[in-house]
């Protein structure tokens, strides 16, 4: 008798190229995403004097370092040159690439999905740790280093351990006002930054087959940050019907013979996982982040937590650092944190459905803080002004920009100032993420937006009463 | 790649859970190529203040520690992005062992692909190589017998066989892989007619 597989097993059976006897596994790759960090990759093929072995199966998309300003103007030439290079590394080896120009621009991993290149049942990877992202379609995704791009652009594959496997279910169905954000912070309090290390993660339970590909998006985005090498949710007909009909998706019988394989790739019921986590989707609370880690994360209605409460003196010396570049005091209500700025976007939270959620919330409202809204795409960015959102964001005081990384890492120029505190749908709180000496708190684009409106961290649920 | 059998050098200890690669290498420094060296980066923000001034108190600033070769962390170094600028301002600076008691996988699997050691030990030994290298300021790495000794401890460590073969022999991975050039275009050729919808077309 066959022993039972798991979603991940057969894929990962599908492209194993061969196992070595070291215990390293060769992987094909199905989609291979490049963008303007991925320069250290090409830069070792043309070191090696070689080619690109499937540019069909390359793309390449101008995300990191483009301007969000309206007219695209690069205020260091330093950043064009990041896009031009770009431009010349996929010319020079027949990629294609989504340019600053093309109407299909945006974020990696809302592009990829978005035009259909992002499909069940791949090995996808790119330069970029949140390429766990693709997996909300049942792909593997993984993100890789500058030598493993070099190695994917050569062969079109790359070396694995086989990671274990680690089961998080979530069963039950999230009150008003929460999603997939808060989710996946919760998963990442409980069993933190290095707590699925070495696996690769499935998300399960009734609570995930409800979410909209779109919050799958976001919950396997965040896979990463709880150390995962990747996070995927088994295909079924929300993905399915997402999938069909996007310009790059198989099409006609192609389409058909692909769902049948796809049907056949969910875990099957008694496969076994490495590790199991399970969470109640009915007792999480609308959540923030407080310190410099996303596992510093804690429900709105809590108080910063107390070094000296802590045991572990190492823990507590951390913990007191974390405040201290925070600006915040022990003890002090999540509640009466003051923000600065807010913002709006990034391969986390950008998408259609997180522009409407933030809109819901700043429609007639005004915001008591500066901020920024990115479109997660081009494409997402003139859906959004089709139905008005702009006009929603822009009455509310805050800024309508092109689509880009922005905000979320800082290097196109979107930075907060040093000391400045910003109420951010981004993905990273790391000390110095958006921008040197920059505080953020990490949470939904609904409570993004209650922040902004109330100028400080606040409850977005009593704000939705009466909206949709 | 450099081989790496046996490295005695000076040691400092980084006191810290959770040290991100924005940490190791701000991201601001992303655009620099390899060719011109990121070794002045690594802990940009943590050694410079706002201002460019050098913080004293950042172990990397002690003068006693000028040269370090080996850098003991705590838990779950490298966590974070996957830039691999982050190894390579490591190495730049002269760093060709780090350890700790977990590392980020992709940091991880950067490391090796430049030669420089992930070494894991367990938390009890990790604080005791930490005391003894904030004493000492030295300590000698052994790949072949995964061994770290610093002061009067020596401590094991674990490293993933494959890795440290390659660490030791210093392979390249393309090198390994071009053996297997037949066995990748029998795969390539055997999936284009399996996962005919898998190739995308516009």
């Amino acid at each position: 008798m066959t022993q039972p597989l798991t979603l991940f097993d057969k894929i990962w059976a599908q492209h194993e190229i061969l196992k070595a006897d070291n215990g390293l596994s060769l992987l094909w790759v199905d989609r291979h995403y490049v963008h303007e960090g991925s320069f250290q990759g090409f830069d070792k093929v043309d070191a090696r004097g070689e080619r690109v072995a499937r540019p069909d199966l390359t793309f390449g998309i101008a995300d990191h370092y483009v301007p969000t300003a309206r007219n695209r103007v690069f205020n260091d030439p330093s950043l064009k040159h990041m896009v031009d290079q770009l431009v010349v590394n996929t010319g020079k080896h027949g990629v294609m690439l989504m340019g600053l120009d093309d109407p299909r621009q945006g974020i990696v991993h809302v592009v990829g999905p978005e035009q259909g290149l992002t499909i069940p049942g791949l090995i996808i990877v790119c330069g970029d740790s949140h390429t766990a992202t693709h997996g909300a379609l049942g792909s593997i995704a993984i993100g890789i280093g500058a030598s493993e791009v070099s190695h994917v652009l050569l062969t079109q594959t790359f070396w694995q351990k086989k990671p274990k496997r680690l089961r998080v279910t979530v069963d039950g169905q999230c009150g008003p006002g929460i999603g997939a954000k808060d989710i996946a912070l919760s998963i990442i309090a409980k069993i933190g930054t290095n707590g699925a290390q070495g696996h690769a993660v499935e998300y399960a339970g009734a609570a995930i087959r409800a979410l909209t590909m779109e919050g799958r998006l976001t919950l396997c985005n965040l896979a990463i940050e709880s150390g995962a090498r990747t996070g995927m949710v088994a295909p079924d007909e929300t993905t399915f019907a997402y999938v069909k009909g996007r310009p790059f998706a198989p099409k006609g019988d192609d389409f058909d013979r692909a769902v049948e394989v796809w049907r056949a790739l969910p875990s099957e019921a008694d496969a076994a996982f490495d590790a199991e986590v399970s969470l109640d989707a009915s007792a999480i609370a609308p959540v923030v982040t407080w310190g410099t880690s996303p596992e510093d994360t804690l429900p709105i209605d809590a108080a910063v937590p107390d070094p000296a409460q802590v045991a572990d003196p190492a823990r507590a010396q951390q913990m007191q650092g974390a405040l201290d570049y925070m600006g915040l005091k022990p003890s002090q209500k999540l509640t009466d944190i003051r923000v600065d700025r807010v913002f709006i976007g990034s391969c986390t939270n950008a998408r259609i459905e997180d522009l409407r959620a933030a809109a819901a919330v700043l429609a007639g409202r005004k915001a008591k803080v500066p901020g920024l809204v990115s479109a997660g795409s081009t494409q997402v960015k003139h859906q959004a002004e089709q139905e008005g959102l702009d006009k929603i964001f822009t009455a509310a005081g805050l800024t309508w920009g092109e689509s880009g990384c922005s905000m979320c890492i800082g290097i196109n120029g979107d930075v907060v100032a040093p000391g400045e505190r910003c109420a951010s749908t981004t993905n990273r709180n790391f000390r110095g993420r958006q921008g040197p000496g920059a505080r953020t708190h990490l949470m939904s684009p609904a409570m993004v937006a209650a922040a902004a409106v109330t100028g400080h961290l606040a409850d977005v649920r009593p704000m939705l009463s009466g909206r949709a | 790649m450099q081989p790496f059998r046996q490295l005695n050098g000076v040691a400092v200890a980084l006191r810290r859970d959770n040290v991100d690669t924005d940490q190791v290498i701000p991201a601001r420094f992303l655009k620099i190529s390899r060719a011109e060296g990121l070794g002045d980066k690594l802990f940009h923000d943590l050694r410079f203040d706002g201002n460019g001034k050098v913080r004293p108190d950042f172990p990397l600033n002690d003068p006693a520690r000028q040269g370090a070769s080996i850098l003991i962390g705590r838990k779950n170094f490298g966590v974070g992005s996957s830039r691999e600028a982050a190894v390579y301002a490591l190495v730049d600076h002269g760093i060709r062992c780090v350890v700790a008691t977990s590392f980020g996988d992709i940091f991880a699997g950067n490391a090796v692909n430049n030669g420089l050691v992930a070494a894991i030990v367990s938390e009890e030994d990790i604080e005791k190589l930490l005391s003894a290298v904030e004493q000492t300021g030295r300590a000698e790495a052994d790949l072949e017998a995964q061994t770290i000794k610093a002061g009067n401890y020596v401590v094991p460590f674990t490293i993933d066989p494959a890795r440290k073969t390659r660490l030791l022999n210093g392979w390249d991975e393309l090198d390994l892989t071009a053996r297997h050039k037949d066995r990748i275009a029998a795969f390539a050729a055997q999936d284009r007619t399996a996962r005919p919808w898998a190739v995308p077309r516009a």
